[in-house]
């Protein structure tokens, strides 16, 4: 469904500050698929997902979403078919707009008209959604979003987007701000969501445990390049332990060929 | 006395309805404001005194005022120039239009034709020409506001709520964001062209250098109401802004007329307007810093 044939992201080219974050890079994610994506600090994790989303382009290569090449197209036009929750629970809500304003802007993607369709109905929808969050959201409609605590506020994110219904979740650390109970609830909203609405979503996480666990594929990044991708059964025989010799056993490879090359 | 300032503060709530909207709803500090201030006040006075007629005229202030603020928010998006500089640079070229405007003259006068402001006196008959005045101005400005209020309420309008808020949740609904600055800037400078059109016709005459320091004084009048009260409904806060204008008429009325006492010139109000700018600034940075606000604000950033 989606497609990244040989995707390469220069920052800063020609410069001293020149950094290759994404190195040739192909992949292909299918329907359905539920990737969890791991890898160090500066392995291009995140890079990865802004190309997909489109908030850069790439320097090389090409990004088909369902055959269309969509290289050059802006991330808001993008954003009709992609749905990404940040890090920071602050991105995804305005935080000065009430919960219900916050809620009908996510309700349909794409331009926003003159029409006022914030009425009755429209919040009878949005109290059922909120209910199975079981925050008591449901009763705060007229609240500012600032209000709310983190992890409220991305559990709103979350459900706001999936309401959409968006064609591919991407999901970056987006459990890493909260505290382990509030990154628990969330995690286990995103699992319930993800098989409720069947949705196609790529999971960047730095806890191996949850990446072991959830979704059906797996990606270890490192150095622009993926260098594990493993799915189906290989995915769910995989240990902690097994992963992280696989880490250090891929790694030590790439520093003994990073070595030759300083040799030489 | 009282119904001049209330007058001269509904008509000046107009413009500062527009700098509500791009420091407030957008964060987009709009400078083209200086500018497009006198832009409305001379396209009235010649749409008039060219036989136009009143209300083209009014509504040639509202879509010139919405051009000039287009400019400003396609220099800022295509060139990506700050927006403070973009601003800048309309307003510079404005004095020059305003000026051709004008017909070559630094000002023009309204004298011995029907304004807006002259045909509602006639309508008054026998009530006191204030008393008309001031009833007209409240549903001028009134309705002004509704409209505002109701455009608020619109999905578009919603969306640009969240413009100044959180522009990446925009973009992320599929949203151009671009597209909400043009509408957000224009649709601002179109309030204050229309304040200034209304100002020409009710002091008579248009003048190039009308609108000098004029954001500021929409500033100061947004500040200001926000002391009054808090709430986060927008018909409130624009209610807010029309009492914040009010309240500084008036007291830019008892500083020009009380100030000789300690030696106080009109001259020295833009001195005036610009501190008591920057002590809402420090009145409203400590109310922030009181603790059960801070525990509000902690909420998006710790957890």
């Amino acid at each position: 469904m989606i497609k990244l044939e040989n995707m390469t992201m220069v920052f800063n080219p020609g410069t001293v500050n020149e950094n290759t974050a994404i190195r040739n890079l192909s992949l292909t994610v299918n329907k359905g698929d539920f990737i969890t994506v791991i890898g160090s600090n500066g392995a291009g994790k995140t890079t990865l997902l802004n190309l997909i989303s489109g908030s850069v382009f790439p320097t090389e290569g090409k990004i088909r979403i369902q055959d269309k090449d969509v290289s050059r197209t802006p991330e808001y036009q993008r954003a009709s078919f992609i749905g990404r929750i940040f890090q920071d629970p602050t991105m995804g809500t305005a935080g000065k707009l009430s919960l219900e304003d916050n809620m009908n802007i996510c309700y349909k993607k794409g331009f926003k008209g003159l029409k006022i369709s914030l009425n009755a109905k429209r919040r009878k929808i949005f109290q059922q959604a909120l209910e199975p969050l079981k925050m008591g959201l449901e009763s705060r409609l007229k609240d500012n979003v600032g209000l709310l605590s983190g992890g409220q506020r991305q559990a709103l994110t979350l459900l706001m987007t999936v309401l959409s219904r968006p064609e591919l979740l991407l999901l970056d650390e987006h459990t890493a701000a909260l505290d382990p109970r509030n990154a628990e609830i969330v995690l286990e909203l995103t699992r319930q969501f993800i098989t409720e609405y069947q949705l196609t979503a790529m999971m960047i996480t730095h806890n191996m445990k949850h990446a072991i666990e959830m979704g059906n594929r797996l990606l270890m990044m490192d150095g622009g390049e993926i260098i594990f991708d493993v799915r189906g059964e290989e995915k769910q025989n995989l240990t902690v332990e097994k992963l992280v010799k696989k880490f250090h056993e891929l790694r030590s490879k790439e520093f003994a060929t990073d070595e030759d090359l300083l040799a030489r | 006395m009282v119904e001049g300032i209330l007058v001269d503060g509904l008509i000046f709530a107009l413009m500062a309805m527009g700098v509500f909207i791009t420091f407030r709803i957008l964060d987009f500090p709009d400078l083209t404001v200086d500018g497009s201030f006198a832009t409305g006040a001379a396209v009235v006075t010649m749409s008039i005194t060219g036989g136009l007629g009143i209300f083209p005229g009014l509504l040639l202030a509202f879509l010139s005022g919405a051009a000039a603020g287009t400019v400003t928010a396609v220099i800022h998006n295509r060139l990506k120039v700050p927006n403070l500089l973009a601003g800048i640079l309309t307003m510079t070229m404005l004095y020059s239009i305003n000026i051709r405007v004008l017909g070559g003259r630094a000002n023009v006068a309204l004298l011995r034709v029907d304004t807006l402001i002259s045909k509602v006196i006639d309508l008054g008959g026998s009530v006191p020409r204030e008393i008309t005045l001031l009833l007209f101005m409240i549903i001028f400005t009134g309705s002004i506001k509704l409209l505002l209020d109701l455009f608020f309420h619109t999905d578009m309008g919603i969306t640009l709520g969240a413009m100044g808020n959180n522009e990446q949740m925009v973009i992320s609904q599929g949203v151009n964001p671009k597209t909400m600055k043009v509408l957000g800037v224009g649709l601002s400078n179109g309030l204050v062209a229309l304040s200034g059109a209304m100002l020409a016709q009710y002091q008579g005459f248009a003048d190039a250098n009308l609108g000098v320091g004029i954001v500021v004084q929409g500033l100061a009048a947004v500040m200001l109401g926000e002391f009054l009260f808090r709430s986060n409904k927008i018909g409130m806060l624009t209610l807010q802004v029309i009492f914040g204008a009010i309240l500084y008429k008036a007291l830019m009325f008892f500083g020009r007329y009380y100030g000789y006492y300690i030696n106080l010139t009109p001259s020295d109000l833009k001195l005036l307007t610009g501190l008591l700018v920057i002590a809402s600034l420090v009145i409203a940075k400590s109310r922030k810093n009181k603790p059960v606000n801070s525990s509000k604000r902690g909420g998006g950033t710790n957890a």
